[in-house]
C-alpha cells in the first residue's frame, strides 16, 4: 500500500486563482518525499488537504488508504502535522504543550518516549518554559516532539526549515535521517532546493504543477545540455556580456560562477566565448564543466 | 584614493538587561558597496539593523549613518535610507500605483517626481497592466521586486534588506539580483541578509554575526582562504556551528 496518493488533486480559491492544478504522486511507506518549491507554489494547499483541513475541488487524495473526504477522521488519528506557522500554544509551557498533544491522541509521554528522546533532550532543559518564549530553533524542536507524540503512520512537516539558519538546518535534517529509520513516512516541503538531495525523491513544484517527480540523481541526470561555471574578476559585468553573447543557451548567476549552456556546444565556441571575453577586459577566467543542481534544473523546468 | 564611507560603526553594543544582543560590533560600510550581513539566528543581526536605522537607540559605542548620528539624528537616518524586508515591504491592499504613491509621499517626493518616478518604475518592472491591481493579488516575486524598488524611489544613500528573497522562486530571486547590482552601480549602497549562501557570494563583503558578535569580516573569497573552505556554505558552518545562543 502507498503512504499517500494524490490524484488530479485541484484546489481553487476566490477569484479563480488555481492553487494546485491537477497535481497527482504518492508517497511509498517509509520513504522521505521532499515537496520542493517557492512561495505560492501550492505546498501548504496540498499538505492542509492531505491532513484534512482543506476540502479539495477537484481529484482524489488518501493517506495510508483512507480517503481524504470520506474517512478524514481516521486520518487525523493517525497522521502527524507540523504546520509552517508555530501552532502550539504559546501560554503553555513545553512539557505542558507535550502533555496536551498526548492527551488528545489517547497516548502519553512516556509510553512514546523513546521516538522523541533525541529532539526532547535538546529543550528538556527547558520544559517549564512557555512555548512562546522559545527561541526559533527549540519551538521548531518543540513542534516537532508534538508531531510526533502519538507515533504517527505518517509525517507531514510544511517548510519546517524556512527562516532557519544554515546550522539548524543541517541538524534538522540529520533529526529526519533518524526518524525515517524508525519507518515513519515523511513529507516535507521546502524553498530550498539545496535541501532536495536530503530526500529520497522529490517533486519539483511551481505555480500549482508538478514540474518534474523522480529521485534527486534522476533529475539531475536528465538535464539534457552540459553546463559550465564561468568567472571573472567583474562577475556583474560578465553576466551582461554573457547575456548578449551568440551562443549562449542559457545563463544565470550561481554563488561564486555563473552557470551557462551553449546552443551548439563543442571545443571551438567554447574558446571563441573565452577570446570575445578577454577582448572585452575580462581577467582571471575560470571556466569548467560542472554537474547540474536542483536548482539548476529546477530553473530550467520554470523557462 | 579614499572610499567615501556610509555607515561607520565603532563597538555599537545593545543590552537588554543582562542580556547583550550587539555586543561592540565595529565596521565601516562604503558607497557603492554591496554589504552582506550574515548570521545565524539569534546572533543580533535584527538588534544591529534597527540601531543602525535609527529605529533603536544603543546602550553604547558609537555609529553614523550616511553621516548622521544613531543617538541623536535619528529622524534625518530614516530620511536617507530605504528599508524592505520579507515580513514587512507594502500595503497588500492598496494597488500598485496607490502603494509607489504613499511611500513615495512618506519620504518626500514632490507629487511632480512621484508622477515621473512612478512611471519609470512601472516601465522598468513591466507591470503596465498591474498598476491598478490590489499588491495582494501579485506573485511574491513580483512584491518583492516591487517593494524594493519603492525603497529606492528616493534615491537613498543605502538601503537595508532583511531577508528579501526568503521564499522566492529561483529565476526571479536572480532578477531580484540584478535590480541590486543596478542600484549599487548608481552608487546605492546595499545592505543585506540572507539565509542563501549563494547570495552572499554576491557580496562585496559579508559580515558574520555569532552570539552578538560580528566574528569575521571580508571578501567572501578572502573568508573561504581563510577558513579552508570551498563555498560560504562550510564559511558559515565554520564560523557558526560554535553558537550558544539560538534566537528569531
Amino acid at each position: 500500500m502507498l503512504a499517500v496518493t494524490l490524484d488530479k488533486i485541484i484546489k481553487v480559491y476566490d477569484k479563480g486563482h488555481l492553487a494546485v492544478d491537477e497535481v497527482s504522486f504518492s508517497v511509498k511507506q517509509g520513504e522521505l518525499f521532499g515537496l520542493i518549491g517557492p512561495d505560492g507554489a501550492g505546498k501548504t494547499s496540498i499538505f492542509r488537504i492531505l491532513t484534512t483541513l482543506l476540502l479539495p475541488d477537484g481529484g482524489k487524495a488518501s493517506v495510508m488508504g483512507f480517503d481524504v473526504e470520506d474517512d478524514f477522521k481516521k486520518i487525523r488519528e493517525t497522521v502527524g502535522y507540523m504546520p509552517g506557522k508555530f501552532s502550539l500554544y504559546p501560554d503553555l509551557s513545553v512539557e505542558e504543550n507535550l502533555t496536551f498533544f498526548a492527551t488528545l491522541f489517547n497516548t502519553t509521554l512516556a509510553e512514546n518516549y523513546d521516538l522523541i528522546k533525541d529532539i526532547y533532550v535538546q529543550i528538556e532543559p527547558f520544559k517549564d518554559r512557555r512555548a512562546g518564549k522559545l527561541s526559533g530553533g527549540m519551538k521548531q524542536k518543540l513542534a516537532l516532539c508534538c508531531a510526533l507524540i502519538h507515533r504517527p503512520t505518517v509525517l507531514f512537516l510544511d517548510e519546517p526549515t524556512t527562516g532557519v539558519d544554515t546550522v539548524s538546518r543541517k541538524e534538522f535534517w540529520e533529526m529526519l535521517k533518524r526518524l525515517k529509520t524508525q519507518g515513519i513516512t515523511i513529507l516535507v516541503s521546502t524553498p530550498y532546493m539545496d535541501e532536495a538531495t536530503l530526500c529520497e525523491r522529490i517533486a519539483l513544484i511551481q505555480d500549482g504543477k508538478i514540474l518534474s517527480i523522480d529521485e534527486p540523481q534522476n533529475i539531475i541526470a536528465q538535464y539534457p545540455d552540459p553546463l559550465y561555471a564561468i568567472k571573472s574578476e567583474r562577475m556583474s559585468e560578465l553576466l551582461k556580456h554573457l547575456r548578449k553573447h551568440p551562443e549562449i543557451k542559457s545563463c544565470f548567476a550561481f554563488g561564486e560562477y555563473h552557470h551557462i549552456s551553449f546552443k551548439k556546444d563543442d571545443e571551438a565556441v567554447h574558446k571563441s566565448l573565452l577570446q570575445s571575453l578577454e577582448t572585452k577586459g575580462h581577467k582571471q577566467l575560470d571556466f569548467k564543466t560542472m554537474e547540474p543542481s536542483i536548482e539548476d534544473c529546477f530553473i530550467r523546468l520554470m523557462n | 584614493m579614499e572610499k567615501e564611507i556610509v555607515i561607520s560603526a565603532h563597538k555599537l553594543t545593545k543590552k537588554f538587561g543582562d542580556f547583550i544582543a550587539t555586543n561592540e560590533i565595529t565596521f565601516k560600510v562604503y558607497a557603492g558597496e554591496i554589504f552582506g550581513f550574515l548570521g545565524a539566528n539569534g546572533a543580533g543581526k535584527t538588534t544591529a539593523m534597527k540601531m543602525l536605522c535609527g529605529l533603536s537607540i544603543p546602550s553604547a559605542g558609537e555609529a553614523t549613518i550616511a553621516g548622521f548620528d544613531v543617538y541623536r539624528e535619528t529622524e534625518k537616518i530614516k530620511q536617507n535610507i530605504g528599508y524592505m524586508s520579507q515580513k514587512f515591504s507594502l500595503y497588500e491592499d492598496l494597488t500598485v500605483v496607490e502603494n509607489i504613491r504613499f511611500f513615495g509621499g512618506i519620504y518626500g517626493l514632490s507629487n511632480k517626481e512621484l508622477k515621473s518616478k512612478s512611471e519609470a518604475l512601472i516601465k522598468t518592472l513591466g507591470l503596465e497592466k498591474e498598476v491598478d491591481k490590489l499588491v495582494g493579488s501579485l506573485p511574491l516575486g513580483w512584491k518583492q521586486k516591487l517593494a524594493f524598488s519603492v525603497a529606492i524611489l528616493h534615491e537613498p544613500k543605502i538601503v537595508f534588506l532583511d531577508e528579501p528573497t526568503g521564499g522566492v522562486d529561483p529565476v526571479t530571486r536572480r532578477q531580484f539580483w540584478d535590480l541590486i547590482y543596478d542600484a549599487s552601480d548608481r552608487g546605492i549602497t546595499i545592505f543585506v541578509t540572507t539565509h542563501y549562501m549563494d547570495e552572499a557570494e554576491y557580496c562585496d563583503r559579508v559580515s558574520m554575526m555569532v552570539d552578538g558578535y560580528m566574528k569575521a569580516l571580508d571578501s567572501p573569497e578572502n573568508l573561504k582562504k581563510t577558513h579552508g573552505a570551498a563555498t560560504m556554505d562550510e564559511v558559515f558552518f565554520d564560523l557558526a556551528r560554535g553558537a550558544q545562543r539560538q534566537g528569531d
